[in-house]
């Protein structure tokens, strides 16, 4: 438990403080080159992104909000955030849906299964993005192995149309993102004490209320830090988005490369990034708020 | 705080020629055990004799190659744990973490389909039981190791169930600590009359706790018998290198009357045994002897034999005195402390009066 005590009027630190004031300096004068690239290269740039969106003009002249105007008075706007927002809680849906039963099958695999598993898990990670994105152009297309198998079974007649969909998006953004939702997880779960489960068995709990009532809520931290990772990641793939959503569907990133490499609106562009990172912010803080209040329950 | 429960007859449970293969190995090897209604029995053994995966099985966690296990006759086999009504209280408790202490005893009740104000009654009462009355919103990480142990048996004993299975209940708590829990888990066991099996390497906690104790070695049960007569009458060598601390001295059988077996000890002594089963004129034999069983002296004679004494270290009220025999064995012998002996006073060894050695067989 933290005590706070209030500053004192000079704003000096009690003379208690001292010891431990000294070390965190010394703490201060270890992370400080670290700190000075980071304001060079992350703080500056981001800085100047704010500064240009704050110019009504592509040459960068005039100041003014006429660009955050445009903006904000466009609907279409607002249909992109939101598209974007829900590519992201649709590709983290499906994430959870597919990694949390992986997960459960992992923990429960012999120790030979699970290297092999862990090595499936990882493999994806191993190999760039745009590699698995082309890859999942194969996978997808007209004449790809999904539509030819449905075909062959006769299940379907005309083959389905999953590039340039928000389906097909989602379901290529799933396989991309899966890593960044198994690993938070599985090592979040490993650590669970397996007494825990034959706790709740000879208490007279069924297998589905051990998963809901135990191993669910304690691997909330993993869960949440997933989540945030394949959220994050989801909204701002602009490879994948591009690549298997085509042109047609508009999603933030996607709109700050026509507004800045296509039609070089610069300011535009800068304030659609703004829009992206405020967006992406919120709903990742609310999710780290949701772990913080969660992690406390997992000890060891 | 007594009338926990209704008074229910309590269950016999039946362990028949079970075994457990891990692998190659079997971790428990045709283990038989009939268990009386109301008993205390201690599984007691050295780590990876079989006790606790013996005790998973009776749990229903582990499945066995072979044999039974049954409770009042019936068999159990069949159901899996979350059907058995067995308690269990874990080595670190396993208390669930994200759950208060009152939603820890609740949850098999909740379990069972129970829902409110019989439920609220029940862990209440329980709670009062293990005297947690006022703890019943913290969080298990918010207790001490001690109260933490008193909810995981709150919660086991709120399922009322047939048969409490304890594994290592006292290993994690500190020496006087560990006393107390001991004594509220017999008082406890005595007032619901519970079959209770208590796992555990502490011979002592096993002797005080137990009504009897399986001494079990490599996935076999050596000696099932009352504490005293483990301590007094060990029946295999296991059992008395495993229970107290022995001497174990070499020897020969030099003649046998009556029942009675004449002992030449390498050390250079005769003494008059009675004979144990099946043992031959001329036969190897380990003597096996506690050492408050041995006696110093300063008089050579026909039931004496030499040492060479050591170290005499001070244990309490007693005297521990190290001595080394002319065939090369280490003795340890246990006097009440009188005032220093000289060395002559220690020069001989023989048996206490009431003493009572055990032979052993010996592979020559």
């Amino acid at each position: 438990m933290r005590t706070m005590t209030p500053p004192s009027p000079d704003g000096a630190t009690s003379p208690a403080d001292g010891g431990g004031k000294r070390s965190v300096t010394a703490e201060w004068q270890l992370a400080l080159p670290l700190a000075l690239a980071f304001a060079s290269i992350f703080l500056a740039p981001l800085l100047m992104l704010v500064g240009v969106s704050f110019f009504n003009d592509d040459k960068i002249s005039q100041p003014g909000f006429g660009q955050w105007a445009k903006f904000l008075g466009d609907p279409f706007s607002y249909k992109v955030i939101a598209d974007t927002m829900l590519l992201g809680v649709k590709t983290v849906g499906a994430t959870i849906l597919i990694g949390y039963p992986l997960a459960l099958v992992y923990l429960d695999a012999s120790p030979r299964v699970q290297k092999v598993l862990i090595f499936v898990i990882v493999m994806p990670l191993l190999l760039s993005v745009v590699v698995r994105t082309f890859a999942w152009i194969v996978v997808l297309g007209r004449e790809g192995v999904v539509n030819t198998v449905l075909m062959q079974l006769g299940i379907i007649s005309e083959p389905l149309r999953l590039l340039q969909t928000e389906l097909g998006l989602v379901i290529s953004l799933t396989q991309i993102e899966m890593p960044l939702m198994l690993l938070p997880l599985i090592s979040v779960m490993s650590r669970l004490d397996p007494n825990l489960r034959d706790a709740s068995a000879a208490l007279g709990a069924s297998r589905w209320r051990t998963l809901f009532t135990v191993i669910v809520p304690l691997s909330m931290p993993g869960l949440v830090a997933g989540c945030l990772l394949v959220f994050a990641s989801s909204t701002t793939a602009f490879i994948s988005q591009s690549v298997i959503g085509g042109v047609r569907l508009i999603y933030l990133p996607l709109l700050i490369w026509q507004q800045s490499l296509v039609v070089f609106n610069w300011p535009f562009a800068a304030v659609v990034s703004i829009a992206l990172l405020i967006s992406v912010l919120t709903v990742v803080s609310a999710l780290s708020w949701l772990g913080r209040r969660s992690g406390g329950y997992v000890h060891g | 705080m007594q009338d926990v429960g209704k008074s229910k007859a309590a269950r016999a449970l039946d362990v028949e020629d079970l075994s457990v293969r891990y692998g190659q190995s079997l971790a428990v090897d045709g283990v038989t055990l009939a268990i009386e209604p109301g008993e205390v029995v201690a599984l007691l053994g050295p780590s990876g004799c079989g006790k606790t995966t013996l005790l998973r099985v009776i749990a229903g966690f582990v499945r066995q190659a072979a044999g039974r296990v049954r409770v009042d006759g019936a068999t159990i086999d069949h159901l899996p744990s979350n059907q058995r009504n067995i308690g269990i209280v874990f080595q670190n408790y396993a208390l669930f973490p994200h759950m208060t202490v009152a939603e820890n005893v609740a949850y098999g009740l909740r379990a069972r389909g129970n829902r409110g104000p019989e439920v609220q009654a029940a862990v209440t009462r329980f709670l009062d039981t293990v005297q947690l009355g006022a703890f019943h919103q913290r969080l298990p990480r918010q207790l001490s190791g001690g109260q933490q142990q008193r909810v995981a048996l709150a919660r086991a004993l709120a399922i009322e169930p047939s048969i409490l299975l304890l594994d290592e209940p006292f290993a994690a708590l500190d020496r006087n600590l560990r006393l107390d829990m001991q004594i509220e888990i017999k008082r406890l066991q005595r007032t619901l009359g519970l079959t209770t099996i208590l796992v555990t390497h502490d011979q002592d906690e096993a002797m005080s706790v137990a009504d009897r104790i399986a001494v079990m070695n490599k996935g076999k049960v050596e000696q099932f018998d009352t504490p005293v007569a483990i301590y007094d009458r060990p029946q295999t060598l296991f059992v008395n290198g495993f229970i107290g601390t022995t001497n174990l001295m070499n020897g020969k059988i030099a003649g046998l009357q009556n029942g009675m077996a004449t002992v030449a000890l390498d050390a250079g002594a005769s003494l008059s045994l009675p004979a144990p089963a099946g043992i031959g004129l001329g036969a190897p034999v380990h003597m096996s002897v506690r050492p408050e069983q041995l006696a110093l002296s300063s008089v050579p004679g026909p039931d004496t034999w030499k040492i060479e004494p050591g170290l005499a270290l001070p244990i309490g009220a007693q005297l521990v005195h190290e001595a080394r025999t002319a065939d090369g064995t280490f003795l340890k012998i246990i006097e009440p402390r009188r005032a220093v002996m000289s060395e002559a006073a220690r020069a001989y060894c023989t048996l206490a009066a009431d003493a009572r050695p055990t032979l052993f067989p010996r592979s020559p």
